[in-house]
C-alpha cells in the first residue's frame, strides 16, 4: 500500500514539475512584455504624477517629489473641470446615446427585412467602422467644411449661409463623427443578441394579440437587457480613450471646446511639456477607466 | 394588414435614409479619388482618372510610410500571435493555481484606455534612448495587444479537444510538436482572427507612432496622412482622397477575409466561456 503509493507518485510529481516548468517557459515572453511595457508604465503613472517631471527647464534635470501639488493644481485648474465635462458630454452623447441607441434601433429595424437589403445596409454601416480613424476624420472634416457636402445641401435647400460646423458646433461635429464611426459595433452586438431570441416567444405574443410596440418593449428589450448593459460599458470604455478622432478633427479646439481628457493630457504633456502634470491627468483617466472596467467585469460575471 | 404593410415600408425608408447618411462621407472620398477636379463636397466626377493614384504612388515619402506601416503592423501581428499561442497553452491545458486571478487581470487590462499610459511610456523611451525607434515602438505596440490576444487565444484553444493531443502524445509526440501539429492547425480561425484584428488595429493606430516617433521619414502611413491634410492651405483633395483609399484598402480586404471568423467573436457568451 505504502510502496505502491510512492511508486505512483514519483512519475506524477515529475510530470507536475515538468508542467510547472513549461508553464513558466511558455508564459514568460508574454508576461515579461506586459510587465515592462504595460504594468511598469501604469506604476510609473502613479509615481510620476507626484513629481515635477518636465521636458524642459530645471525640472527636466532633477526630478523632485512634489507631493500632491499636481493634483492641487489640477483640481484648481478650470481647464480640468472643463475637460472632464467635455469627456462626459462626448461619452454620453456619442457612445451611450449615439452608438448604443442607433445600433440597437438599426438592429431592431433590420429584423425580418429582405436579406439582400439587410446585407447592403449592414455593409455600408460596417464600412464606416472598418475605415481607419484618421480617414474618418478626413472625410468628416471635408463633409462639414464651408464648401463641404452638408453645407451644399443646406444652402440649396434652406437658402442660408454656409455654417462653419467645426468652429461653431465643434462638439456636435465630433460627436456625430464618432457615432458614424462606432455604431456598427453596437449594431453587430445587438444583431447577434436579437437573433438568439427564440422566434416562438414573439410568435406566441402575436397570437395573444400583442401589438408590435408591446412586443418590442415588453419582450424583446427585456430579453436583451444583459447585452445592452454590457454593450454600454464596452462602448463607454472605448470612447473614454478616444484621442485621434478629436485631435485630428479639431485639435481639441476651438479654444478648449472639444478638449476631452485624452486631448487635455496630450496638450499638457507634449505641448506645454509638463509631463508631471500630464501624468496626473492620465492617472485620472486611468482611474476612471479602471473603475469602469471593474464594473464591466462585475456586470458580465465573467467565468474564467 | 394595410397598416402593417405601411409600417414595414416606413421601416425600409428609415433604414434606407440611415444607409445613405452613412454612405455619403465615404462616397465623397471614393468619387474624389478618381476625380481630376475634386472639391470638398461630393460631386459626380466629370471624367474618371487614375492620376490621383499615380501621383500618390509616385511619391517616395508616401510609399515609404506605407512600407513602414506594413512592417510595423505585420511584425506586430506575427509576434502577438506567436506569444499568445504560447501563453494560451498552459492557461488552457493545465490546472494552475493562479489561473483565475491571471485571466481576470488580463481581462481588466484589455479594457483600460491605452491613452492613459503614453506619458510614462514616452518618459521610459526617453530614459532608455528608445525615442524615435521603430523597433521599440513596435515592441510597445505588441505589448499593448497582448491582453486582448491572450484572452481570445485561450478561449479559442479551449475549444480544441485535448483528446486529439493526447493521442499524438501516445504516438510519441512531444508537447511542442503537439502544439505545432495538432493544436495550431485546429485553431487557425482563432489565429487569423487575432492576427487580423491586431494588424488592422495597428495599421490604423495614429496615436502611438505620433507620440513616440519624431522623424518624419520614420512615420507610418497613419501619421503621414494626417500631416498631409494637417498642412492645410493648399490641399489637393483628389490626392488626399486617393491616399486615403489606398490606406483604407488593406483593412477592407482583411475585414472581408476575416468575416467568417469575426462574426463568432461578437457574441459575448461564446467568447467568455
Amino acid at each position: 500500500m505504502n510502496s505502491s503509493e510512492t511508486i505512483g507518485r514519483i512519475p506524477n510529481r515529475s510530470k507536475k514539475r515538468n508542467q510547472i516548468k513549461r508553464t513558466f517557459g511558455l508564459l514568460a515572453p508574454g508576461v515579461l512584455l506586459l510587465l515592462v511595457f504595460f504594468i511598469t508604465p501604469m506604476v510609473l503613472t502613479v509615481i510620476f504624477s507626484f513629481t515635477n517631471l518636465s521636458l524642459t527647464g530645471d525640472a527636466a534635470a532633477n526630478l523632485k517629489f512634489v507631493g500632491f501639488q499636481n493634483f492641487v493644481t489640477m483640481f484648481k485648474d478650470p481647464e480640468l473641470a472643463n475637460s472632464i465635462w467635455k469627456t462626459i458630454i462626448f461619452v454620453v452623447f456619442s457612445a451611450v446615446i449615439g452608438q448604443c441607441f442607433f445600433g440597437f434601433l438599426i438592429a431592431l429595424l433590420m429584423r425580418g427585412k429582405n436579406k439582400t437589403f439587410r446585407r447592403v445596409v449592414g455593409l455600408i454601416i460596417i464600412a464606416a467602422w472598418v475605415t481607419p480613424e484618421v480617414v474618418v476624420s478626413f472625410c468628416w472634416v471635408a463633409f462639414l467644411s464651408d464648401g463641404g457636402t452638408l453645407n451644399k445641401i443646406l444652402v440649396s435647400l434652406l437658402n442660408i449661409k454656409p455654417i462653419a460646423w467645426l468652429y461653431s458646433f465643434p462638439m456636435i461635429s465630433v460627436v456625430i463623427a464618432n457615432i458614424w464611426r462606432g455604431t456598427a459595433f453596437s449594431m453587430m452586438v445587438f444583431q447577434t443578441a436579437l437573433d438568439d431570441i427564440p422566434a416562438e416567444i414573439e410568435e406566441a405574443a402575436v397570437i395573444d394579440g400583442a401589438s408590435r410596440w408591446q412586443i418590442t418593449t415588453r419582450i424583446t428589450i427585456p430579453m436583451v437587457r444583459g447585452t445592452i448593459a454590457t454593450n454600454i460599458m464596452l462602448v463607454t470604455l472605448q470612447t473614454l480613450g478616444v484621442f485621434t478622432l478629436i485631435y485630428t478633427m479639431t485639435g481639441g479646439g476651438p479654444g478648449n471646446a472639444t478638449s476631452t481628457l485624452p486631448v487635455f493630457m496630450y496638450k499638457q504633456a507634449f505641448v506645454s511639456y509638463q509631463l508631471g502634470y500630464g501624468t496626473a491627468i492620465s492617472l485620472v483617466l486611468l482611474v476612471i477607466g479602471a473603475v469602469a472596467s471593474l464594473l464591466y467585469m462585475k456586470v458580465l460575471k465573467v467565468k474564467v | 394588414m394595410r397598416q402593417k404593410n405601411s409600417i414595414k415600408i416606413a421601416q425600409y425608408i428609415v433604414l434606407g435614409i440611415i444607409a445613405v447618411l452613412f454612405l455619403v462621407p465615404l462616397l465623397w472620398m471614393l468619387f474624389s479619388s478618381v476625380d481630376p477636379h475634386a472639391i470638398q463636397s461630393i460631386q459626380m466626377p466629370s471624367r474618371l482618372t487614375l492620376d490621383n493614384f499615380k501621383a500618390v504612388i509616385s511619391d517616395k515619402s508616401i510609399l515609404r510610410s506605407f512600407g513602414i506601416g506594413l512592417l510595423m503592423s505585420g511584425f506586430q501581428a506575427i509576434f502577438v500571435v506567436l506569444i499568445c499561442v504560447l501563453a494560451a497553452y498552459p492557461l488552457s491545458r493545465y490546472r494552475l493555481p493562479f489561473k483565475r486571478p491571471f485571466m481576470l487581470t488580463i481581462l481588466f487590462l484589455t479594457s483600460l484606455p491605452m491613452t492613459a499610459v503614453i506619458v510614462p511610456v514616452y518618459q521610459m523611451f526617453l530614459y532608455l534612448k528608445f525615442q524615435n525607434s521603430l523597433i521599440a515602438t513596435t515592441i510597445f505596440l505588441i505589448s499593448t495587444s497582448l491582453p486582448y490576444g491572450i484572452w481570445m487565444m485561450k478561449n479559442f484553444m479551449d475549444s480544441v479537444p485535448i483528446d486529439l493531443e493526447e493521442s499524438a502524445w501516445m504516438d510519441g509526440a512531444t508537447v511542442g510538436q503537439g502544439i505545432r501539429k495538432v493544436v495550431t492547425p485546429l485553431m487557425l480561425p482563432g489565429i487569423f482572427t487575432v492576427g487580423i484584428f491586431t494588424f488592422t488595429g495597428s495599421w490604423g493606430n495614429f496615436f502611438v507612432p505620433f507620440i513616440l516617433i519624431s522623424s518624419p521619414e520614420k512615420l507610418p502611413a497613419s501619421v503621414t496622412i494626417f500631416q498631409f491634410f494637417g498642412n492645410n492651405g493648399l490641399v489637393n483633395y483628389g490626392h488626399l482622397a486617393a491616399f486615403s483609399v489606398l490606406y483604407t484598402l488593406p483593412v477592407v480586404v482583411l475585414y472581408a477575409f476575416s468575416q467568417a471568423y469575426m462574426s463568432k467573436g461578437f457574441s459575448f457568451g461564446g467568447a467568455l466561456k
